[in-house]
């Protein structure tokens, strides 16, 4: 833990250590227990919905029979917390603090307190989301994307009024929080690079990283602004969403003329890049551990680096074909959807090289292997279908229906999170000096990989069928699907298997904090700095130096640097941070 | 030295541009202590004065780009807003869009912030000449805070002028009758110069803050970098003002 710290950990108080503190390592592990309180909530979510949509007379305890209402309120915060406080926390937050200064040889971030003040906003962001549940009549109702006008008007429906001005409020907090985030990591990945790191020999995580964070700072910041105006609509007066002559719930709207379709455009500009925001630190981190595990150097160094660049790109210009549907013109349809196949074409020159690297030779089974398997498993079922929704033709048919919902959970959330739980399985050794048990861990990727199908997959027949999402039952006085009722029930139980599974991710989590082989300074043997057994590295070599049977069997990207002086007490030493508060 | 600087033209032949940025031409891979005290071989963080100010200046134009972008959002609903109006039953084009009229002190205002930028930046450079600096550096005074503390009062004065300009603006558009929800195109301008406003507040906090930052702290650079980014960000408020003034005069 203190190889990388930037000050004796010991002299200081538990709090100024763990909790209060600005050393990235320490801000890692607060950002990894804020991901797993929200992974962990939005999964009984998902379960609460799973369960009333195949046996809607089950009362739950202490609640009772959920209306169709709170049926809206927990898709709406089902999606909120996997998406921000999941999907973009771990990756683009909680990783980055942990490896993403010792990858590029730096001992700390550019800006410690704006990166510590992200996350502590980030989790003041989470206790506003989590109080809409306490608000007057609960949370919003709205989904994870809000449209107007239902978002716009407290009268739209229960959980419109107080409980969606929470989630406004926690969302526009979440922003502010992400960029200053990525500011700090942009600005140390092109400042903070130790000697002879230069661009070509960056690890594909911190590409992936800088890419992302790109991403995030303009994507975020549009958020933010939609938000803003949403917020003025709601409070005062303005009618930049609301269109005119409508009337909501028996009551007429504000004379106005604005359009939905502007939120649509700002919250889809923001929304499908952080679909790559929270996948792209997973697809670095894919090549890093299929180099690593099959001790192979990656074979297309500059094409992964290219692919990644052109997906931030491209990333910026597919929004519309979320929106195929909502009445965009046609001929905007047919733009976004050729821009849309247009991303698949990096996208498949990752996964092709991906696949090159697992065929190519036999690769390790470790735990960490596995789950970037799955990753990649899951990216190429659910990638498949994203050509197929990119026909605004095809989509117009499918867009309201399960197709959708199996498209985006495989892809984006179990390819995300199989990727997350990889990365934890492959750094837990730099937190707790040991490593995840591997048999735990092997039954955890089994059963997850095949309960995460078993949940996601039957959802593409059910949509095909024309099962349509977002409501709270199929069955009850009005049957309208009573053929997808075993299927339904196969799904529920698949989710509470995969549920189930996680238990055993937390066992080991805990189990081998304590009782874990002792991993020892490069467990899996890598070539990223990450590993290095010293401080202050210099970096003489490419990333991915793995040399498949040779020997030796790989050279890492680090040498010592050569002996200094201490630098922290001479005059000369310049960063303001180590130098105690009063000069700066 | 510990400090970046620019040449003046007296004091070299070298065409040096004095913007700051710009590496002295001579620089050496040393970190001015002889043989092998190469600031380039430290760890990052540490390699001297500029690293540091190019870092933070790499901050601030980050966290600005983002900054555009949202203004960049409000802009676009506007253009959006404007043009959505809706065809009725009898089949006329109705919009509820209405020109607005915009107060002449506007213009005044916008001199005035132009001219803040000028002396901002007549600040910041002060804080770039070698021989100031290079006495700075030594502890034989602070000449350069002692020339930029004048321009960054000016700075400061001008900006608060400019927002008490603002909110005579708004007196006379609430005088005209046209408050925040009078219209679309009076939430809009409230909306986008109250946003620019408030950013502005928080430059003026930053002025001052450079200003205590210039008198109070310790290293030649870090005074440097207070003032700079507080300089760099001024401007881009400048300039994100020509580009709402423009829009809301030729609407």
């Amino acid at each position: 833990m203190s190889l990388h710290s930037p000050t004796p950990p010991e002299s200081r108080s538990f709090l100024r250590r763990r909790i209060f503190t600005t050393d990235h390592r320490a801000l890692a592990v607060l950002y990894l227990l804020l991901g797993l309180a929200a992974v962990t909530l939005g999964t009984l979510l998902s379960l609460a919905m799973r369960i009333h949509r195949v046996w809607p007379e089950f009362a739950f305890p202490f609640y009772g029979v959920p209306r169709p209402e709170d049926y809206l309120a927990l898709v709406t915060m089902h999606g909120t917390l996997m998406i921000f406080f999941v999907l973009t926390v771990v990756p683009q937050s909680a990783f980055p603090n942990l490896v993403l200064p010792a990858q590029i040889g730096a001992d700390r971030m550019a800006f410690p307190r704006l990166n510590a003040a992200a996350f502590w906003i980030t989790a003041a962001s989470l206790l506003i989301l989590l109080a809409a549940f306490f608000a007057p009549q609960g949370a919003p109702i709205s989904g994870w994307t809000s449209y107007p006008p239902l978002s716009a008007l407290a009268a739209a429906g229960p959980g419109q009024g107080a409980g969606m001005d929470l989630w406004l409020v926690s969302i526009a907090l979440f922003c502010i929080a992400s960029v200053a985030a990525s500011l700090n990591f942009l600005v140390t990945i092109v400042s903070g690079r130790c000697t002879g790191m230069t661009w070509t020999r960056l690890p594909l995580t911190v590409w992936s990283w800088l890419v992302s964070s790109a991403l995030t700072i303009l994507a975020f910041s549009v958020l933010l602004a939609a938000a803003a105006l949403l917020l003025t609509d709601r409070h005062w007066g303005t009618s930049f969403f609301l269109p005119a002559g409508e009337v909501v719930n028996g009551i007429a709207l504000r004379p106005g003329s604005g359009s939905p379709m502007l939120w649509l455009h700002l919250f889809w500009f923001f929304g499908h890049p952080e679909v790559y925001i929270s996948i792209l630190p997973g697809m670095g981190l894919a090549t890093s551990i299929l180099a690593n595990f099959t001790r192979r150097p990656v074979p297309a160094y500059r094409l992964m680096v290219a692919a990644t660049l052109l997906i931030g790109v491209l990333g910026l210009g597919v929004w519309g074909h979320h929106i195929f549907v909502t009445g965009m013109n046609p001929y905007a349809g047919t733009a976004f959807g050729l821009t849309t196949m247009a991303i698949a074409v990096p996208s498949s020159a990752e996964v092709l090289t991906w696949l090159v690297m697992a065929l190519r030779d036999r690769p390790q089974p470790v735990t960490p292997m596995l789950f970037i398997l799955g990753f990649i498993s899951f990216f190429i079922a659910g990638g498949l279908t994203g050509p197929i929704l990119a026909q605004p033709a095809l989509d117009s048919y499918l867009h309201n229906t399960f197709f959708v919902v199996a498209h985006f959970h495989l892809v984006m959330a179990m390819a995300g999170v199989f990727s997350v739980f990889a990365g934890i399985y492959y750094w837990y050794p730099l937190l707790t000096g040991r490593r995840m048990n591997e048999k735990l861990g092997h039954a955890h990727f089994w059963i997850s990989l095949i309960a995460a199908y078993g949940t996601f997959f039957p959802m593409h027949f059910a949509g095909l069928a024309g099962e349509p999402r977002h409501y709270a039952q199929l069955s009850g006085p009005v049957t309208s699907f009573p053929s997808l009722i075993p299927v339904e029930r196969g799904i529920t139980f698949s989710a509470l298997l995969l549920a189930a599974a996680q238990i055993l991710f937390l066992v080991n989590l805990v189990w081998s904090a304590r009782r874990g082989a002792p991993a020892g300074a490069n467990p899996w043997r890598a070539t990223t700095l990450e590993w290095a057994p010293f401080r202050h590295p210099i970096v003489v070599g490419e990333p991915y130096a793995y040399r498949g049977g040779n020997k030796p069997d790989f050279l890492p990207q680090w040498q010592e640097a050569r002996p200094r002086p201490d630098l922290r007490s001479s005059v000369t030493g310049n960063f303001p941070h180590d130098r105690g508060a009063k000069e700066c | 030295m510990p400090a970046t600087f620019t040449r003046h033209q007296v004091e070299t032949e070298r065409k040096d541009p004095g913007f700051g940025g710009k590496p002295p031409l001579d620089r050496r891979p040393t970190g001015g202590g002889g043989g092998d005290d190469n600031w380039d071989s430290r760890p990052s963080g540490r390699r001297g004065p500029r690293e540091l100010l190019i870092r933070y200046r790499l901050g601030v134009f980050s966290g600005l780009a983002g900054d555009f972008v949202f203004f960049a959002v409000l802009v676009s609903a506007f253009f959006v807003r404007q043009t959505a109006g809706h065809i009725d039953a009898s089949e006329n084009y109705v919009s509820d869009w209405h020109p607005l009229w915009m107060p002449p002190i506007l213009w005044i205002n916008t001199a005035i912030l132009l001219l803040s930028s000028l002396t901002m930046e007549m600040a910041r450079r002060q804080l770039f000449h070698e021989i100031d600096i290079m006495e700075e550096w030594l502890g034989l005074g602070r000449p350069a805070v002692r020339r930029a503390a004048p321009w960054l009062l000016a700075t400061i004065l001008l900006g608060a002028l400019f927002l008490a300009g603002q909110w005579i603006a708004w007196q006379q558009l609430a005088q005209q009758g046209l408050f925040f929800s009078t219209n679309p195109n009076s939430h809009f301008f409230y909306l986008v110069t109250g946003t620019h406003g408030f950013h502005l507040l928080l430059g003026l906090l930053a002025l001052l803050g450079a200003l205590v930052a210039m008198f109070r702290l310790k290293r030649v650079e870090l005074r440097q970098i207070a003032i700079d980014c507080t300089a760099w960000y001024w401007h881009a408020m400048g300039l994100f003002w020509i580009f709402i003034f423009a829009l809301l005069t030729i609407q």
